[in-house]
């Protein structure tokens, strides 16, 4: 595997600062982060810590004021045209006049696959989320958590090596969201793809991730990179020690974080 | 949802109803010559009316105005009221169908540019909007006139079409308003969407913008059928176009005094018609209703 392949996304000394009026806002300062292919990476962070911004800027949604960010050894501009990552959003952000069928397709139609093609994806990809029985209904039909799930479908239509996800399960009920932690957990598994998962959630963070990164507002920046070691991802984890030691490690870096714990990283 | 249909159905009968209810209780409570304040002797028209006359001069029965619908338009062996009527209305809707037709083609089209380029919204919008304050009548014998030019030089130019451009100009307004607003609904989440999905302008609007744009297009499809049925009405009187309910309006009303009851059937003529033009607007509607959802609808 060739050095670009291994790699997901590089930032080195990343910054945002957006203008305005009353003074520039700076968004993020130096970040530096790099997400192998295939590894689960949480942001997390109070709200105005940069970590949806940071999101945007790999996905070319933003562009940075400063330093170098690299999806896949290219620029995040030229993977966004290159359709290397697929991304999901707090909100489904589903087209109401389609069905789930046509909102999973909507990817592939704009990218000029088949009919066919597309119809066979659609029902491996409804498989995947356990939607098969419902890719004939609108999104007005569906729950808060059917419609996630439909929004990873479609985040995962075209086979990205790269999930951005900026707090898919945000809005969603604790049961829900918990059904669908496990759930995302095994189809990153299978699709082996990376993923960037912005979140608020403690517990989410450490259930899903690989590492988790603790970023702070004022400016925005990244304070404590913690992998977590934990395995395998199944519902006996969540009742682990090793789980709430975690758990307890990510809240203390959140809050007010031992000086120790920053020099390590 | 029938029940709630149904309701509506009710209530929209019994609205008409009321109206028909309460003309015909102040026909009989009313003062047959009506209340004039201040009026001088032998000065017609002076003082103030305070209440309108209640003579079938004035206010014929409602059920007269049915009735002279079925009588011979205008005596003899002529046809009854209702077919002159009905002929005179379809002619109007004609017109202003071609009128609403001119009316989205340029609403939308500036409704895409203005959404498009920023400085066109800056550079157009204003002039749109003062458009709308110019009064017909002052501007319905330009266009006629600028039509018998044309027709002059060469290029058949009929009358109706003079009617029609006058119907559009009033039927592009909420068009081009609603194009635009339309076109700016969809959610930030789903441009960023189409953003990631690396797609350009024309995808967008496709698969993006124009379906979004639909609850908004509706009602100013709507709006742009009314207008364009009063533009016709009105367009068609003040150039004296012939063969329309406009001038069987004035002409009708002319004769108010001999024939009360006769003005009336223009009147519902062109009630009809309106009604027509805005429920062709709400079959389309049906048409588009997965576009709808999320909309309340009634």
């Amino acid at each position: 595997m060739s050095d670009d392949a291994r790699i997901a996304v590089r930032a080195a000394g990343v910054g945002k600062i957006f203008p305005a009026k009353a003074g520039d806002v700076v968004a993020l300062t130096e970040v530096d982060l790099t997400v192998s292919a295939g590894e689960f990476v949480s942001l997390i962070g109070p709200s105005g810590c940069g970590k949806s911004t940071l999101l945007r800027l790999i996905a070319d949604l933003d562009a940075a004021t400063s330093g170098e960010l690299e999806v896949f050894g290219k620029s995040a501009h030229q993977a966004r045209i290159d359709q290397d990552y697929g991304i999901a959003f707090q909100q489904a952000g589903l087209l109401p006049w389609r069905t789930v069928a046509g909102n999973i397709e909507l990817p592939l139609e704009l990218h000029g696959m088949s009919r066919a093609a597309r119809a066979a994806r659609v029902a491996e990809l409804a498989e995947l989320v356990g939607l098969t029985d419902f890719v004939d209904r609108h999104p007005d039909q569906l729950s808060g958590g059917m419609q996630q799930r439909v929004a990873i479908a479609r985040a995962l239509a075209e086979q990205p090596r790269l999930l951005l996800m900026d707090e898919p399960f945000g809005a969603l009920d604790e049961m829900t969201r918990e059904y669908l932690q496990s759930e995302l957990a095994r189809i990153a598994a299978d699709t082996g793809a990376a993923v960037v998962f912005v979140t608020h959630s403690i517990p989410e963070a450490v259930f899903l991730s690989d590492r988790v990164v603790v970023m702070s507002p004022r400016p925005g920046r990244i304070t404590a990179i913690l992998p977590t070691d934990l395995g395998e991802r199944d519902e006996a984890l969540r009742e682990s020690p090793a789980y709430f030691e975690r758990v307890t490690a990510v809240r203390e870096a959140l809050h007010g974080a031992p000086v120790e714990r920053a020099n390590e990283r | 949802m029938r029940s709630k249909r149904s309701t509506a159905a009710i209530w929209g009968v019994l609205g008409v109803v009321a109206v028909l209810a309460i003309w015909e209780l102040y026909k009989l409570l009313g003062p047959s010559e009506g209340l004039v304040v201040g009026a001088v002797d032998g000065q017609t028209g002076s003082g103030v009316m305070l209440l309108p006359r209640t003579n079938d001069r004035a206010m014929p029965h409602v059920w007269d105005m049915v009735a002279r619908l079925f009588q011979s338009a205008s005596g003899g062996n002529t046809p009854p009221l209702i077919v002159p009527v009905v002929t005179a209305a379809l002619t109007t809707l004609g017109i202003a169908a071609a009128g609403w037709i001119i009316g989205v083609l340029v609403g939308a089209l500036l409704g895409l540019v203005m959404q498009r380029w920023r400085l066109a919204e800056w550079g157009l919008l204003p002039w749109i909007v003062v458009s709308q304050t110019v009064p017909l009548i002052a501007f319905a014998p330009l266009v006629a006139s600028i039509g018998t030019q044309i027709d002059r030089g060469g290029t058949p130019w009929p009358q109706w079409l003079s009617v029609a451009v006058i119907a559009s100009y009033l039927a592009f307004f909420p068009v081009a308003v609603g194009v635009l607003r339309g076109l700016e609904a969809p959610d930030r989440i789903h441009l960023d969407l189409m953003r990631s999905y690396a797609v350009g302008y024309w995808p967008t609007l496709l698969r993006l913008r124009l379906p979004a744009a639909v609850p908004h297009l509706l009602p100013a499809l709507r709006l742009a059928a009314a207008n364009a049925v009063v533009g016709a009405v009105v367009a068609e009187v003040s150039i004296g176009m012939r063969g329309g309910i406009g001038r069987m309006l004035i002409q009708l009303a002319g004769q108010g005094s001999s024939d009360p009851a006769a003005p009336w059937g223009p009147t519902l003529g062109s009630i009809a018609l309106g009604l027509v033009a805005a429920g062709s607007v709400a079959l389309l509607g049906i048409g588009l209703k997965n576009y709808r959802r999320g909309e309340a609808t009634a």
